[in-house]
């Protein structure tokens, strides 16, 4: 069965992107427009991997992260964060939190590829 | 970039707009309000962000400046003030139409407009922000790097699991980079009820052999670097060519990597045992370590045998037309041989005969080592098909990993660079028509990216090459179907497996649905068929539907020299390849009455076709009493040559026919016999094709 990968953004484009990419790539894809929308699928739906913005309303994705490894369906999955190269210092707020690893926007379809590859083996 | 995702994007970025211009009204009602300042901000955030994944760099250049002064915002650093929001409502009038003149061509945008509105924002923030740096700067040209051995010691935390890292795929992507020995560390695993088993407590050392620098082996640790103890040392550089053999001792491994103190390695060596084994016992080092240590001892001398070998088999560079030379020169050795052999067997000199005799033990030596140098590794080959199979996955949107196997195996230079088309197009098929795009895979249970195996075996005088993919296989019901069509085969036929896949081979027959770029360029299996036949080889066919298809192609190591049977008819000698050739029987007057001029004779209780190749070749006079067919077999079939009679086996030296014969059917080439007459070389595909269509 093909692994399931959510993306959490809050932009629309960049969700198509996201999924566009990784369906190519064989996985399933489940979109969240933003931390609490990703929150409450999770509790529901079985992912084997999350790739999740940090700037997002209602829920950002700090506060999606901990929510995330605090369900136990989520604690050991990968999770990866989107950031831009200016917030380092929300990237050690959000290994904090217990995120996997991170991509840096903008990003190429490859890039993101290859991070999948890297944390989901 | 796709041009509906860019789409997208514009539609996404003119909604954010709005949003935006609603949001700078309200700021400017309430300049304090946290979330408005927020909702600017992100709308900001992601029209760089999105705009310059989509390839809207200007736009993402532009809106770099504005957000990075609302950071300044969100962070307190900076009021907001009236000037500050009509600044940023003019900006997003620029992004806007920068967005409407994105497609064509971004003409009409005021960029004199554009630099008073980034002034503007800069002076408020009372410093000028770097604008954002390229990030080429930081990918500086990377020079190549020589294969050098690291040891790596990744020791995780105990915690890294709850970060959702798999310290697996990290080993997996470090193998990848080059040769990898793991030897993992268990000796700090508490007893039974002190485990912790969200913890790990596991770490590795690997010995890496690269040419990616260390770079490369830092990037895969990226994501841990923090939370873990990550050394990298390069313990060996492999640029010399007399490296000694023998690697470090095993104290002085351990004493590099710091497990051991000089003091405690001196104590040890006092005593007169295996280091490794005193040092455990002694309560010293774990027996991890000391594997870890071992390990490393045998991979760096494997690592440098491998090098010393390929270095070694390059260590004369010879234009190859020298070869050539030599061994033509070594056929026309192998020729005289023959007749002085022959002379001396009439003549009854007992010591010309002993020197016959010595000269053919020579000549064959010389022979098979003249026909050794020219022998080359497939390995070359091999390589070339990584990059094809690359550019062809990328081509038809497949991920494919192509393995290899035996490419140490040795084969005669001529006949490597001859089986590089056929296996080319063997592969493309293998890609293009076997493996299926990833989702038709994942749905049929399989992962998502295929493999296409490539390896190579010596068996015999032949080298079998073989090519697995793991993609649809054939399929049975459409081959029968296209061959029915074709009018290859009658409806009513009933063929085994084996039949059915070799159908493929036949001309104008493709099982593709429809015309790709990589098929489909005229060239059929049958031309890879008439290649292989051609350096007279064999390719055969398996295939389980849905699991993949297995294509295994036997050429003879060398065309230079063949072992062949001779045969005469009439006054004309002929030689057949004696790796074809099953076995000889007589036919005699009557048996050939008996069949009715079928051609078909009665072998064992075996209905076997053959050719008369006196009428074939229309040699006048007429046959003996008993003639005499040899069998031979190809792809599983038998079929008799029928000749007045079989001489014996024989060394044949081939020579090519000059352009004028070229193109005879029948015949692959000529050699010189003994008495210094021409036999013609029968190529025996070729024969029973043409016998074959003659039926037809």
């Amino acid at each position: 069965m093909a692994k399931v990968i959510m993306t959490a953004d809050d932009s629309a484009s960049v969700r198509q992107m996201v999924t566009f990419t990784l369906k190519q790539g064989g996985y399933d894809v489940v979109e969240a427009v933003d931390g609490k929308d990703a929150l409450q699928k999770l509790s529901s739906t079985k992912v084997d991997m999350l790739i999740t913005d940090l700037n997002m309303p209602n829920l950002d994705g700090i506060g999606l992260i901990k929510g995330a490894r605090a369900l136990p369906s989520c604690k050991f999955i990968p999770i990866v964060m989107l950031t831009t190269e200016s917030q380092d210092s929300k990237k050690q707020e959000g290994k904090a939190a217990g995120a996997t690893g991170w991509i840096v926007k903008p990003f190429k379809p490859e890039q993101l590829m290859a991070v999948v590859k890297k944390v989901l083996g | 970039m796709i041009d509906q995702h860019r789409q997208a994007f514009k539609e996404e970025a003119y909604e954010l707009l709005a949003e935006l211009e609603t949001s700078l009204l309200e700021l400017e009602e309430q300049p304090d309000d946290v979330d408005v300042i927020g909702r600017v901000f992100r709308a900001m955030h992601t029209i760089k962000g999105s705009g310059s994944m989509f390839g809207f760099d200007d736009i993402a250049a532009f809106t770099h400046e504005v957000e990075t002064i609302f950071d300044m915002v969100r962070n307190g650093k900076l009021k907001v003030t009236g000037r500050l929001v009509n600044l940023t409502l003019a900006a997003r009038d620029q992004i806007r139409a920068m967005l409407d003149g994105a497609d064509d061509g971004g003409g009409g945008v005021d960029l004199k407009a554009s630099g008073e509105i980034i002034m503007g924002l800069r002076e408020l923030a009372g410093f000028q922000p770097a604008a954002a740096e390229p990030p080429e700067a930081a990918a500086a040209a990377q020079k190549p790097v020589n294969l050098a051995t690291y040891r790596i010691r990744f020791a995780p935390s105990r915690d890294i699991f709850i970060t959702g890292t798999n310290p697996l795929t990290l080993l997996q992507e470090l193998k990848e980079l080059g040769t990898c020995s793991v030897v993992a560390q268990t000796g700090d695993f508490p007893c039974l009820e002190e485990i912790d088993p969200e913890a790990c407590y596991v770490y590795w050392d690997l010995i890496l052999t690269t040419d990616q620098g260390d770079n490369a082996i830092r990037d895969v640790f990226i994501f841990v670097e923090d939370d873990c103890e990550l050394r990298i040392e390069q313990v060996a550089e492999h640029t010399q060519f007399d490296e000694p053999q023998d690697y470090k001792k095993l104290g002085m491994i351990l004493l590099e990597r710091g497990d051991i103190t000089t003091e405690e390695m001196e104590e040890i060596l006092a005593q007169q045992h295996k280091f490794g084994e005193l040092a455990v016992s002694n309560g010293i080092l774990d027996q991890g370590k000391v594997q870890s240590a071992l390990v490393e001892q045998r991979h760096v001398k494997e690592v440098r045998q491998e090098k010393q070998a390929t270095e070694a088999a390059s260590s004369i560079r010879v234009p190859a037309e020298r070869l050539d030379l030599l061994v033509n020169l070594v056929g026309e050795m192998v020729t005289v041989q023959a007749r002085l052999s022959q002379t001396a067997a009439q003549r009854e000199d007992a010591e010309l005969v002993a020197i016959a005799e010595e000269v053919e033990r020579l000549t064959a030596e010389l022979r098979d080592s003249a026909l050794n140098i020219r022998m080359l590794p497939i390995g070359s080959t091999f390589s070339k098909f990584k990059r094809l199979v690359r550019d062809l996955s990328v081509e038809l949107g497949k991920q494919i990993e192509i393995t290899t196997e035996g490419a140490e195996t040795e084969l005669d230079k001529t006949v490597i660079e001859k089986l590089n088309d056929p296996l080319v197009h063997l592969i493309r098929n293998s890609i293009d028509h076997g493996i299926e795009l990833p989702e038709a895979r994942v749905e049929a249970g399989k992962p998502a990216h295929g493999t296409v195996h490539l390896a190579a075996v010596h068996s015999g005088d032949s080298v079998v090459i073989t090519i697995d993919d793991d993609g649809a296989g054939l399929d049975k019901e459409a081959i029968r179907a296209k061959a029915i069509e074709k009018g290859i085969i009658a409806a009513t036929a009933e063929l085994s497996d084996k039949e059915l896949f070799s159908l493929i081979f036949a001309p104008g027959f493709s099982t593709a649905k429809k015309i790709s770029s990589v098929s489909g360029r005229g060239v059929g299996m049958d031309v890879v068929k008439r290649a292989i036949e051609l350096l007279r080889g064999s390719i055969d066919i398996s295939s389980v539907q849905g699991k993949g298809t297995r294509i295994a192609v036997k050429i003879p190591l060398t065309l230079a020299i063949i072992e062949s049977l001779r045969v005469q008819i009439g006054e004309d000698s002929f030689m057949l390849p004696l790796s074809l050739v099953d076995e000889c029987v007589e036919l005699t007057r009557e048996d050939v009455e008996r069949s009715h001029g079928r051609n078909l004779a009665h072998v064992r209780a075996q209905l076997i076709p053959y050719i008369p190749l006196r009428e074939h070749f229309r040699i006048q006079g007429t046959p003996p009493e008993i003639q005499q067919i040899v069998i031979t077999q190809m792809n599983g079939s038998r079929v008799g040559f029928v000749v007045d009679q079989v001489i014996g086996e024989h060394q044949t030296v081939i020579k090519s026919l000059g352009r004028a014969y070229r193109d005879v059917d029948g015949i692959s080439g000529a050699t010189i016999l003994g008495d210094g007459s021409v036999a013609l070389i029968l190529d025996v595909p070729q024969l029973l094709q043409a016998v074959e269509a003659g039926q037809a």
